[in-house]
């Protein structure tokens, strides 16, 4: 590739992820004002159902009359924030076992690795199924699920992280100077995870949501009334043929939120990349 | 006034096969001790040892008349405080993620309350960083880089520079020149030797090439397969009571 090509691809890219953020941030910022007060997300109005886009609803309104548009607000603040707090959760859950595992090592470490181990042996989606079938369905049972199987992600990457850093010599030379594993913990290994934390977790939160949104849609997760974007989908399922639109907004919404996320992922996992600067 | 003193140390890692055994040596204040050898002769274990990193199978190790593994918390922070190091390789020597200055401030923050400088004049954070950057004759500036913004050169003066920052009394030098090219070798040599006459530091200085241990050292040893074979002073390199090895060495440099 010549150098012209390359930097115009790089510019490019740049965009993508600036782009990628002001979606969010625009969508945040109109799910958290002013739309949410116009209308009642549980507001009936069965003399006005299935209506077409006007200026009293923009997105026109769904089989029960409510207000699609302020329904998609809504349901970015729980599809994003339940995904927010299951990442979250997985986060601080997985982080401290991880840095546990790497330090100690011996049997603490072992166990850790084999529990891992089972839980990757099975793909995400069919862990998540299972249990929120197993706990019955339900919003709550489905984040529990969703914790359950993304910790292990984090705790196996803060390990070997971990394990790769403790054998240098700076970290050597930190216990010479007689710091305490905290300490080490916090001055040197901390720069190391919050990058890769941060990285995996940006990429996570794509797969959250659309988890959240998928098993929603098969009746695993919200339920209707809620306003979730998997759920609003399985709502508007048998109105496909009369009023498309209905389905069309939750699912362009999870695309766009999840295409934002996986940009602004690939574009952190470039920036902690140190390696990659050294390169021409 | 001997500050460190080792007797008969053993170390093994494996049962029956001594990476070190039944070595003595002394270092004295303000002297540098150089210490001799091929890859795997144990060298490096012993300094481990002295460094507090590996626990030694047999024998003592003192520093200023206290014993290392007898020492309490205050002994060994005190012992901690005096003692820092240089390792071959300057770039697993510094965290990647850290700038500079952060790097080199890690021994001031830990030992900054007992401290009583006497060279240095610290007063602020980036008063800190310049003194140290321009006593290893680097330009000031460097503090806000990252590791892998300098040259190998570069980064070993910084970590020379971490381990006088606190002014120890003895810095184990395991080593420091092995992953340079020749210029930048014999540049930080002609830095250890001036350091040493401004500070007054002992160094146990560690190395594959006698040439270089020539160019610093007072006192020369010798190990082979974890055994201390020679011990003598600088002048007597050439003297004919030399072991057969240290003969072969000095031929070959």
């Amino acid at each position: 590739m010549s150098v012209m090509a390359l930097s115009q691809k790089k510019i490019k890219k740049a965009k993508v992820w600036l782009i990628g953020i002001i979606f969010l941030l625009v969508m945040a910022a109109v799910a958290y004002t002013f739309l949410y007060l116009k209308h009642d997300a549980a507001m009936t109005d069965v003399g006005n159902r299935l209506a077409s886009p006007s200026g009293e609803h923009p997105m026109g309104t769904d089989h029960l009359g409510r207000d699609v548009l302020t329904r998609l607000m809504l349901g970015f603040r729980l599809t994003v924030g339940y995904s927010v707090l299951a990442l979250g959760a997985a986060v601080i859950i997985g982080v401290p076992f991880g840095l546990l595992a790497g330090l100690k090592k011996g049997w603490i470490d072992r166990i850790f690795m084999r529990v891992a181990d089972g839980f990757l042996a099975f793909p995400d989606t069919v862990i998540a199924i299972v249990l929120s079938g197993l706990l019955g369905p339900g919003i709550g049972n489905l984040l529990f699920a969703i914790v359950l199987v993304k910790w292990v992600n984090y705790a196996r990457m803060v390990r070997s992280t971990v394990l790769t850093e403790v054998q240098k010599d700076y970290i050597t030379i930190a216990r010479i100077n007689g710091l305490s594993t905290v300490s080490i913990m916090r001055k040197h290994l901390l720069p190391h995870i919050v990058g890769n934390v941060l990285v995996l977790a940006s990429l996570d939160f794509g797969k959250i949501i659309l988890l959240i949104s998928s098993l929603s849609y098969i009746g695993l997760g919200a339920q209707p009334p809620t306003p979730e974007w998997g759920a609003m989908l399985n709502e508007s399922r048998p109105y496909f043929q009369m009023n498309p639109e209905m389905m069309v907004y939750p699912g362009l919404a999870i695309v766009v939120v999840v295409l934002a996320a996986n940009v602004l992922g690939d574009y952190l996992r470039d920036k902690f990349d140190v390696k990659k600067e050294v390169q021409p | 006034m001997t500050i460190l003193e080792i007797n008969n140390l053993s170390k093994s890692y494996q049962p029956g096969n001594l990476a070190v055994r039944d070595v003595s040596l002394s270092i004295g204040q303000g002297e540098c001790l150089g210490l001799v050898g091929e890859s795997g002769c144990g060298k490096s274990t012993l300094a481990r040892c002295v460094l507090g990193v590996e626990e030694m199978n047999d024998g003592t190790i003192a520093f200023n008349g206290l014993l290392l593994d007898k020492m309490n918390r205050q002994e060994l922070r005190n012992y901690r405080r005096n003692i820092q190091t240089v390792f071959q390789n300057p770039t697993a020597s510094l965290n990647p993620k850290l700038k500079i200055k952060d790097s080199l401030l890690d021994p001031y923050l830990q030992f900054h309350k007992e401290l009583q400088l006497e060279h240095f004049t610290y007063t602020t954070k980036k008063a800190f960083v310049e003194q140290l950057l321009e006593t290893v004759e680097l330009p000031t500036e460097l503090g806000d880089r990252y590791p892998h913004e300098l040259s190998g050169g570069q980064k070993q003066r910084v970590t020379i520079a971490r381990a006088i920052s606190i002014e120890p009394k003895l810095i184990v030098l395991d080593e420091p020149t092995a992953s340079l090219d020749v210029l930048s070798q014999g540049a930080i040599l002609d830095l250890l030797v001036s350091l040493q006459k401004a500070l007054g530091m002992s160094y146990l200085f560690i190395s594959h090439d006698l040439a270089a241990v020539y160019q610093l050292s007072q006192h020369i040893a010798v190990m082979k397969d974890g055994e201390l074979l020679d011990l003598f002073q600088r002048e007597d390199i050439y003297g004919t009571s030399r072991h057969n090895y240290t003969k072969e060495l000095i031929s070959i440099f």
